[in-house]
């Protein structure tokens, strides 16, 4: 599959980084090259493998169970401040770059 | 006091006989630090207020007469990527270079439990993405073994800190490799633990199903102390397993004769620097004289490694780097005109290239359209690497191997070209992948001095077995 301006265009639009026509050229040459690399796991056969998404599912996990009750190991009781206390206010707003003392102040969001 | 060499046990004992102080103690490293850090670049941040507060309360106990906890009164120092609470942590990257978390990492907890001395915060690679500590938005780290050359990474800052003597004990993270390369380029023992065992809380995610915090010390045994001191169950990090954690340091006195050693065929072929083939063979032939049996293994999948963790790697990087947008914290982008332009501009001048480039493959890699044939392409082949070690540990107790092809390069060597700095994790990303320990310990050297590591991979939560390998190399290297 080859990588082309538009698509890392695209790609760099998903994921929120204004790049500059620099990095967009560098970018098709880099991202092309470790692509073409990664097409050698096309050589497995891999139809009737699981995929593996966490390793920490093959253990804690009640495989007797269904549904989330597999993972109650991962659970905890649905109450406030359960585990420990939340951030108080001004401590989460302290590595603010712009806030108004209650709210985090951002430029608009909805553009005109 | 003489800091070569001064082990976890030495420290802490000198501060309870009262032969120094554990403030005197910090001082004579915070001045090491200001004397040799300058021309390696191992810290980014100095705590002294924190480190001086407990190493009073430490001093305190041994004053009274009472028993120091095992790291007690020990200088030792943090990666960046580990939030420490009221000291700055960038996790080497511009676009944390004023953030002040307001919580500690729980490993950095428990350390500190443990009577550990935080002295600073250690240059990492940002992200924990590199294998050379070159990708630090501030600077790079130098080999304290030979100047001209990298430490390895991304953990280049601990290994460097404790190669040099400015701490006694690093902790570290590894993704793909990033613990036990450093340590094998800096010539210190670093280990990965069992995916779970290690507590991720407070660990600046990079690949969520990968990362795991780790030691960086100088002996075995010292690696023993830290891991027990860290391992265990947490209720804040879900994927903590409640295993037991074993007494580490105990069970390093087991004999190893009579263990079965794997060597898999296909990490001695062709690609590996004949001076740390010569290295790892004479390495792995003192440990049959101990009394091991050596068994050849085949781990057949190991060439899809590096593929199937480059795309599982940055897939969940891109997941997990979406919360850098400068909207709540961090470096957030001037005379942006709306949010939109706030995020993309916050994100494009924050980070490094390195990190962009695998924030574009990961989010490329978990598109519409790509997904099955990367991500989920990538998920199966991480199986079938997990089966390859399964079918190995019917056979072995361990496997040994090599860290790297090579010992360390020269800085600069490889920074133009990424997928060859990919290409060299060959050894380290499969123990990743399928969330097994592995250690690496300091097995000889090439010509040039240079050191080099030999790795001890080992069953999930057998920790105790690769140790006691790792220490049995270590005595007959």
């Amino acid at each position: 599959m080859k990588v082309t301006e538009k698509d890392v265009a695209y790609v760099a639009d998903l994921g929120n980084l204004e790049l500059t026509e620099e990095e967009r050229t560098r970018m098709v040459r880099d991202l092309n090259s470790i692509l073409g690399y990664i097409d050698t796991l096309n050589e497995l056969d891999t139809t009737n493998v699981p995929p593996m998404a966490q390793v920490s599912d093959r253990y804690g996990v009640d495989q007797s169970k269904e549904g989330s009750e597999r993972f109650a190991y991962a659970s905890r009781e649905d109450v406030l401040e359960g585990l420990r206390k939340s951030l108080a206010h001004d401590v989460a707003l302290e590595n603010a770059p712009d806030s108004d003392g209650t709210f985090f102040k951002v430029p608009k969001v909805i553009e005109r | 006091m003489n800091l070569e060499q001064l082990t976890i046990d030495a420290a802490r004992s000198a501060v309870q006989e009262r032969k120094t102080s554990a403030a005197m103690l910090a001082e004579s490293f915070y001045a090491k630090i200001q004397s040799d850090d300058p021309k390696i670049g191992a810290f980014l941040t100095l705590c002294k207020d924190r480190a001086l507060a407990k190493a009073l309360e430490m001093d305190a106990l041994a004053a009274k007469g009472e028993k120091l906890p095992p790291l007690g009164g020990v200088p030792v120092a943090i990666k960046d990527v580990m939030v420490t609470k009221g000291v700055r942590t960038t996790a080497g990257s511009k676009i944390l270079g004023n953030y002040v978390p307001p919580y500690d990492c729980t490993a950095v907890a428990r350390l500190e439990a443990a009577g550990a001395v935080v002295l600073g915060k250690l240059n990492c690679d940002e992200f924990a993405m590199g294998s050379s500590n070159e990708n630090s938005a501030w600077k790079p780290v130098h080999n304290p073994r030979d100047l001209t050359r990298v430490p390895g990474g991304s953990s280049g800052g601990s290994a460097a800190a404790v190669a040099a003597d400015m701490a006694v004990a690093a902790l570290g993270s590894d993704t793909g490799g990033s613990i036990r390369q450093p340590a094998s380029f800096c010539g210190v023992v670093g280990m990965v633990p069992t995916y779970g065992r290690v507590s991720r809380y407070g660990l600046i995610a990079f690949a969520s199903s990968l990362d795991h915090i780790g030691p960086l010390t100088k002996t075995v045994k010292d690696t023993a102390i830290v891991l027990r001191a860290i391992a265990g169950r947490d209720p804040m990090d879900s994927t903590s397993a409640d295993v037991p954690v074993p007494d580490y340091v105990a069970e390093l006195e087991k004999p190893v004769r009579g263990l079965k050693l794997g060597v898999a065929k296909e990490y001695l072929g062709e690609g590996l620097d004949k001076e740390v083939r010569s290295a790892i063979e004479a390495a792995i032939q003192k440990l049959a004289k101990q009394g091991c049996e050596i068994v050849e293994v085949s781990l057949p999948h190991t060439k899809y490694a590096i593929p199937a963790y480059y795309i599982v790697a940055t897939a969940e990087a891109s997941s997990n780097l979406a919360r850098f947008d400068g909207v709540r914290y961090g470096y957030r982008a001037k005379d942006a005109r709306t949010l939109s332009e706030m995020y993309r501009r916050s994100r494009d001048q924050g980070f490094g290239a390195e990190v962009k480039r695998r924030i574009m493959l990961g989010t490329y890699a978990l598109s519409a359209g790509y997904y099955d044939a990367y991500y989920l392409k990538a998920q199966k082949v991480r199986t079938l690497l997990t089966r390859d070690f399964e079918e190995a540990f019917e056979k072995v107790d361990a496997i040994v191997a090599p860290v790297s092809p090579t010992a360390a390069f020269k800085l600069g060597e490889k920074v133009n070209d990424p997928l060859a700095m990919y290409l060299a994790d060959i050894y380290t990303v499969t123990a990743d992948l399928a969330g097994i320990p592995g250690i690496s310990v300091p097995c000889g050297e090439t010509r040039e001095k240079l050191p080099i590591g030999l790795q001890i991979l080992g069953r999930h939560f057998d920790e105790s077995t690769i140790l006691r390998v790792a220490q049995a190399s270590e005595k007959a290297a």
